[in-house]
């Protein structure tokens, strides 16, 4: 376990996710992530300890703690299966736009829904907008008692099962990312509808799929904020989200390490374990510098957040340096294994490939390196 | 109901030292952990509260040093609605006899219940004996190694393992169960029990709290002397004897046992 400055309380959650990730989630990761589907059974179990209400406020059912524990259980839950987190990860990235520009309502609904372990869905990339999140087409027409909704997403995580969606529309287009409007969809509404379970390369558990608006009445209250404010609220969610999403990635190194350095004691070479190898020791210790300092900006920035200062720049920083990390040290993992790191009886080609997409999803990592530029230029 | 969980915190490793002098465990700098069976018995009183919340207290009680108090808080944490910690110099070094004069002093502090659970055994004194003691003691119906358990009126059901099979037992409350782990599984504490237990209050009582004779506990009233530790060698697999009457087994078991020069 990575060393974190923890009050005690912290240590004892932390512990609880450890031994969660150890009885849960590992033994049977390997099954879950070729048969791409959610352990269910241990998804149940988490909501029961509590894992999906950590940060929300004690007033919604939450258990008001702070973004910091809130990191530390992500981190943790990554450890045992980075595409399980995923799927709380999305659902709390959903609720983001509802917490920063939703009424009482609204915010109660989707507390509702998520902290008793129902998904959500953040529904931004379209097709032809992912990085160019503004070139959305989605279209959301008002009439007389609400606005009709239009259009088709991709990629969206926990697609298939959410229980509520949060839309990123155009309700103005002359006005580009000013047009942009966001609502909150439930998926029981008539004209919501999904594509298939996307094939993916990793975090199997996790599922992604187009969702498609066909028609989609909702009344005047699915509004959040006001309209035109839509990408604005995106790409403050982006900014928090990006914390979280930073911290699975650090679960992912850090089980990279932990299994390196156990079987670089275990298997011998030239009459003597690799561990022995300068080479293998170099990789390491250098495996863990960075990790450790992925932790450290993730820590930095979900203080910043606990302090009520959420910056954009620190934010992308720890997304971008925990994603391109957790590559660089699963894929490093992957070589300490030798030949058995490439097969899939041993755990560490898995973490190379559910560790790709944190260079991916919430903003690239190049879209990380523009938000930060952007920031240090402006 | 009230349900009170004997608790032992234990060594989380196998690897145990003994010191040399005293024959007794060293326990300090080793990470201590509810003792494996206790937990099978703290969840047993948890599912019974469960399916009578109201009526139901659950209360977790131990004797040890007072780093046993996280041990307690993790026992609120998973449910346990009170916990008590015995904790005094006196009663120091307790033997298996000592430690059950202690507990069972404790329980009547406690005053009135209806049923006491223990685990089988603690992974680190191994002796199974604390639970039957206690029963002893408080002048109980004891059922040990118990793997499952119904409750009725004011009586339950329960099966109590043997080495090939079960046997099914009535048992009058208050009693004492020793559990096992094929009983349950322990369910995990839960994020808003750990935030609860962190400021929960934990009653501490020493030796005079709980009024018993010191004469009968601590290091110098323990009977038991540990004459040597050591790691047994393995044993070889037993035979078992079977086929044939009861007559003819008898006969099997006569010559194996004079070929073996026993008899
Ligand atoms: C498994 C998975 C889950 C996802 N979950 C969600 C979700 O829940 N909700 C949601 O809305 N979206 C989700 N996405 C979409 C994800 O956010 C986008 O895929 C991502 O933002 C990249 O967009 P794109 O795929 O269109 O790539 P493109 O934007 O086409 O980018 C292609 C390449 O060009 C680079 N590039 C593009 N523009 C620039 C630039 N200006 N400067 C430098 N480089 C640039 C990119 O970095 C990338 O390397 C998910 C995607 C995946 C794969
Ligand atoms: C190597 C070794 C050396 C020892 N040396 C000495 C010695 O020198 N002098 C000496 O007097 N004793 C000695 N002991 C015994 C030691 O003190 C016992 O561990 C202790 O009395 C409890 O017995 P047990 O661990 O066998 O518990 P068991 O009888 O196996 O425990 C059964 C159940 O009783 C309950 N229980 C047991 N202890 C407690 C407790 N403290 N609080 C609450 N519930 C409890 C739990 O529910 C537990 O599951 C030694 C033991 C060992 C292994």
């Amino acid at each position: 376990m990575g060393d974190y400055v923890m009050n005690d309380m912290q240590k004892r959650i932390r512990q609880l996710c450890r031994e969660f990730s150890l009885n849960e989630l590992i033994p049977t990761s390997k099954e879950y992530d070729i048969e791409g589907r959610l352990n269910e059974d241990a998804y149940r179990k988490a909501v029961e300890i509590g894992f999906t209400k950590i940060a929300w406020g004690k007033e919604y059912g939450g258990l008001g703690l702070d973004t910091v524990t809130q990191v530390m259980v992500t981190e943790e839950l990554s450890y045992g299966d980075a595409g399980f987190a995923n799927v709380m990860v999305a659902s709390s990235l959903a609720a983001r736009p509802v917490l920063m520009a939703g009424t009482e309502e609204q915010k109660q609904f989707m507390a509702d829904i998520v902290i008793h372990g129902g998904k959500a869905a953040f529904c931004l990339t379209e097709a032809n907008a992912g990085s160019d999140a503004g070139a959305i087409r989605t279209s959301a027409k008002k009439t007389e008692d609400g606005y009709i909704i239009n259009g088709s997403k991709c990629f969206i995580t926990n697609g298939p099962e959410a229980e509520v969606y949060i839309v990123f529309a155009m309700t103005d287009n002359s006005k580009g990312v000013k047009g942009i409007s966001a609502f909150l969809v439930p998926g029981d509404t008539p004209g919501v509808g999904h594509g298939a379970h996307e094939d993916k390369v990793g975090i199997r558990q996790s599922s992604a799929s187009d969702v498609i608006f066909q028609d989609v009445k909702v009344p005047f209250s699915a509004l959040l904020g006001k309209e035109g404010e839509g990408f604005k609220i995106a790409m403050k969610t982006l900014d928090i989200a990006r914390i979280d999403c930073a911290a699975a990635a650090v679960g992912i190194a850090q089980r990279a390490i932990d299994l390196s350095v156990k079987y670089a004691k275990e298997r011998k070479t030239f009459g003597k374990p690799i561990a022995k190898l300068q080479a293998i020791q170099f990789m390491i210790a250098d495996m863990e510098i960075q990790t450790e300092a992925a932790r450290a900006l993730v820590r930095q920035a979900a203080e910043l957040k606990d302090m009520g200062q959420i910056n954009s720049k620190i934010c992308a920083c720890a997304k971008a340096f925990a994603g391109d990390t957790a590559v660089r040290v699963a894929t490093d993992a992957v070589q300490i294994y030798g030949g058995y790191g490439y097969i899939r009886d041993y755990p560490v080609e898995k973490l190379m490939r559910d560790a790709k997409i944190f260079q991916i999803f919430d903003g690239t990592n190049q879209i990380q390196r523009v938000v930060i530029a952007g920031n240090m230029l402006k | 109901m009230r349900i009170i969980v004997c608790v032992k915190q234990v060594p989380d490793t196998n690897e145990i030292k003994i010191n040399p002098e005293t024959g007794t465990l060293i326990r300090d700098g080793v990470p201590s952990i509810l003792n494996p069976d206790d937990a099978n018995a703290l969840e047993a009183a948890l599912a019974i509260k469960d399916s009578c919340p109201d009526t139901t207290t659950v209360t977790a009680i131990t004797m040890g040093p007072p780093q046993a108090k996280e041990m307690l808080k993790d026992c609120i944490a998973m449910g346990a609605d009170e916990a008590i910690l015995l904790s005094d110099r006196a009663l120091g070094g307790s033997d298996t006899w000592a430690t059950s004069n202690a507990l069972a002093s404790g329980i009547k502090q406690i005053g009135s219940y209806d049923l006491i659970f223990a685990g089988r055994q603690a992974i680190d004194g191994d002796t199974a004996q604390v639970g039957p003691q206690i029963a002893e003691k408080l002048n109980l119906p004891q059922v040990t190694y118990v793997r499952s358990l119904k409750l009725n009126d004011d009586c339950l059901t329960v099966e109590r393992a043997l080495e090939n099979g079960y046997e099914i037992i009535d048992v009058k409350m208050p009693c004492l169960l020793t559990t096992i782990k094929e009983l349950n599984t322990p369910r995990y504490k839960t994020v808003q029990g750990i935030m609860d237990s962190e400021s929960a209050d934990i009653s501490v009582w020493n030796a005079d709290d709980i009024g018993v004779d010191k004469h009968t506990v601590g290091l110098k009233a323990s009977p038991t002397n540990v004459f040597k530790s050591f790691t047994p060698k393995p044993k070889g697999a037993g035979v078992y004897v079977s086929g044939g009457s009861p007559k003819e087994k008898v006969q099997i078991l006569l010559s194996a046992l004079e070929e073996k020069h026993v008899i």
